[in-house]
């Protein structure tokens, strides 16, 4: 038995996610080890988005069932619940693969709607904020202190006044893991986080997640096409082709199945029956 | 060279002639042919030619195609760019923004004062009034902006809730009796409820959908207090609202009146500089309270919500009370400027809350800028002010109104004032405006 079956963060069993004919997401069920780096990987349209978008709420699943299992002891099905409160509640996080930051806020400001649920409740709900409540003063404080954390680890605090979609791309895709992390999850989803960086900055994101991974008690789940990166931080990789789960193990031992190879990289015509019946097709 | 001049000038008169010779094809029709009921006992269909009218609208079609070819749009230095850098800069308007809140509150409170020394009492009475009507329209204009500036939703049916506030002390003072300063917060009150109403069903809309919800939610607003005669009085409105008294001293002449108690000569005037004073603060409250929600949580989410939608939720941001809020009070601050013009007016009817209301506070909101607090104090004086200065105009007013409205939108198309001050900084500065381009307009 592997590690993230024994103490898994994310349950998912038998998800699966039809859009009328077409079957996106076909009976997948793996786990999410805690303080883990899991990767989702697969070719283009394989259904791993549909995944992320499911058990982040922003599609329900036709059948299945995703546990959240939080560090307290809480349990969370993100299969009911609304989106927003998968956040708030469940602490599972999410950045898009095509960014989606507040371009017109500031970085500072983008990081503090992250931070929207606490300072809500500090500020009385707006009423006590209105009257400039000392309580609520300094929860803003602390919110803004957390934001500058985020913002030195991201190494964008010299643009924290300067509106977000001011930035380059790759600073861009840091910002929105920043924001990610200012709403204090335990699970982040990251969707493509590496695509379009040169080299240099996607050794700086890997730093950067293994950093989150072991000090802030963070699991991620990632989907990746930068192979670089999945095999250089993930624990744990899952394979997803066609909706199917075709390979989970560890990242050494993923990259050497023939299933994931086949589906990579496809087969030479005349090993295609040898294959197939290694695969068992 | 002159073989070149030469080609530039056929050039011109060629296409030039190309128009002409379009427009007499269309207004041969249009213009030259007027169907017409012949007089005397006959009475048939007859068609009266009038060419002289036609040639008249070719030559101008065809001159003025000419000229615009020659000085604008075929020539090399347009007059247009000279005109254009006539315009200021954005960059030489700065520092005036910086003094522009200050200097405005400062001639606000000082206006009855200064038009009594100017015109004297009975002068500036029209002067007063038109200074009121603006100030409700500033207020409008900022209720609105929460909703369509800040949280970037569109909403057409504003003046619903004018008319909700406007109702809601008109009957409470008829069937009740209550006075105007208990009306005023229920009104704001029972608007906001209106405004969760509304709410509720058009959360799930965005852009043209929610526009057209929030139109028909305008119009249906107006058409029950037309038809439910027997409450509201119909298209009859309701007339005799009382009129608001200073902490209870009333604006009468004689004993206990606002002039006896004071020491003062009466005049009708006072009531009017009250009234003025009213609407002041009470815009000044409206303001105050936007600015400050503006760097409160919600006012964030209000904004992020206009930016990404998507990413707001993601963020455990629960979107629909966060839709809500911005209706409710945007609705609320409708309802007490409608419960003003109620208790200024004395009479109210269906009449004064027709879709027209509905699109000038909404030009206001996107003229002044979106979101933009001065942007709208600018816009209001404007639009109102510069509607009322071109009544002597007469019909002629809304072609310069019209015209004046394109000459800003080419000029500033994003609004008057169309950056956006970051609600909150690190350096704790000011902060540098964030430029339109980079702020989403939102999409319902």
């Amino acid at each position: 038995m592997s590690s993230w079956d024994i103490n898994p963060v994310l349950t998912i069993e038998h998800l699966t996610m039809r859009f009328g004919g077409l079957v996106a997401v076909d009976d997948l069920s793996f786990n999410v080890g805690r303080g883990d780096i899991t990767a989702l990987i697969g070719p283009n349209g394989a259904g791993k988005t549909t995944v992320f978008n499911c058990l982040t709420g922003f599609y329900k699943p036709t059948e299945g069932r995703i546990v959240m299992n939080r560090l307290n002891g809480e349990h969370f099905l993100l299969e009911r619940m609304p989106d927003f409160q998968i956040s708030a509640h469940a602490k599972v996080a999410r950045t898009f693969q095509n960014i989606r930051l507040f371009g017109g806020m500031t970085l500072l400001e983008n990081l503090m709607v992250a931070q929207h649920n606490p300072l809500m409740v500090a500020s009385g709900y707006t009423i006590g904020g209105i009257f400039g409540l000392t309580s609520f003063r300094k929860a803003e404080r602390e919110a803004v202190e957390r934001a500058c954390y985020w913002l030195e680890k991201t190494g964008l605090v010299d643009r924290a006044d300067a509106p977000a979609a001011d930035l380059p791309y790759g600073d861009q895709r840091r910002l929105e893991i920043a924001r990610a992390m200012c709403s204090g999850p335990e699970l982040l989803c990251l969707d493509e986080p590496a695509a379009g960086l040169n080299p240099k900055e996607s050794a700086e994101l890997n730093a950067l997640l293994q950093y989150i991974r072991k000090e802030h008690q963070t699991s991620i789940l990632l989907i990746e096409h930068d192979m670089s990166v999945v095999m250089e931080i993930s624990d744990h990789v899952v394979v997803l082709d066609y909706g199917e789960k075709i390979s989970d193990g560890t990242a050494a031992a993923v990259k050497d199945d023939p299933k994931v190879i086949a589906a990579y990289l496809g087969v030479p015509d005349e090993e295609v029956d040898a294959v197939e019946e290694e695969v068992g097709i | 060279m002159s073989s070149k001049s030469e080609n530039f000038f056929t050039d011109c008169v060629k296409d030039a002639a190309m128009g002409g010779l379009i427009a007499l094809a269309l207004f041969s029709v249009l213009i030259g042919m007027k169907a017409e009921v012949a007089s005397g006992l006959g009475g048939g269909l007859g068609i009266e030619y009038r060419w002289a009218a036609v040639a008249i609208a070719v030559a101008v079609v065809f001159g003025g195609r000419l000229l615009l070819n020659l000085f604008v749009w075929k020539t090399k230095t347009p007059v247009t760019e000279k005109a254009g850098s006539l315009m200021p800069s954005m960059s030489s308007l700065a520092p005036l923004g910086k003094y522009a809140m200050p200097v405005f509150l400062v001639l606000a409170v000082l206006l009855p004062f200064l038009l009594m020394s100017a015109y004297g009492a009975r002068g500036s009475r029209q002067y007063l009034d038109l200074a009121i009507l603006v100030t409700t329209y500033v207020m409008l204009g900022w209720g609105l902006n929460i909703v369509v500036g800040l949280a970037g939703l569109l909403d057409l049916g504003y003046v619903a809730f004018y008319a909700v506030g406007a109702y809601s002390y008109a009957l409470l003072a008829q069937y009740f009796g209550f006075s105007f300063w208990i009306c005023l917060p229920l009104a704001g009150i029972l608007a906001a409820f209106w405004g969760i109403i509304l709410g509720f069903p058009v959360l799930r809309l965005r852009g043209d959908y929610l526009a057209i919800v929030t139109l028909a939610f305008g119009e249906i607003i107006r058409v029950v207090l037309l038809n439910w005669y027997e409450f509201t009085g119909g298209p009859d409105g309701i007339s005799g609202i009382p009129r608001p008294s200073f902490f209870g001293i009333e604006f009468t002449r004689g004993e206990g009146g606002f002039a006896d108690v004071f020491g003062l000569d009466y005049s009708s005037i006072h009531r009017i500089i009250f009234l003025y004073y009213l609407i002041l603060i009470m815009a000044l409250i409206t303001n105050f309270v936007t600015m400050r929600l503006r760097k409160l949580p919600v006012g964030r989410a209000w904004e992020a919500l206009r930016e990404d939608e998507i990413a707001c939720r993601s963020l455990g941001i629960n979107t629909t009370n966060t839709k809500l809020t911005a209706f409710a009070l945007g609705a609320m601050f409708g309802g007490f400027a409608g419960s003003f013009f109620a208790t200024r007016q004395g009479f109210i009817s269906p009449e004064s809350f027709t879709f027209i209301e509905s699109a000038v506070i909404l030009a206001i909101v996107v003229l002044g800028g979106l979101g933009s607090q001065i942007g709208v104090v600018i816009a209001a004086i404007v639009m109102i002010g510069g509607f009322e200065f071109f009544r002597g105009l007469e019909e002629y007013r809304m072609l310069v109104f019209g015209l004046l409205m394109v000459i800003i939108m080419v000029w500033k198309p994003r609004g008057l004032i169309s950056t956006r001050a970051p609600s909150i900084t690190l350096s704790g500065k000011k902060g540098k405006g964030i430029s339109a381009d980079l702020v989403q307009e939102g999409h319902g």
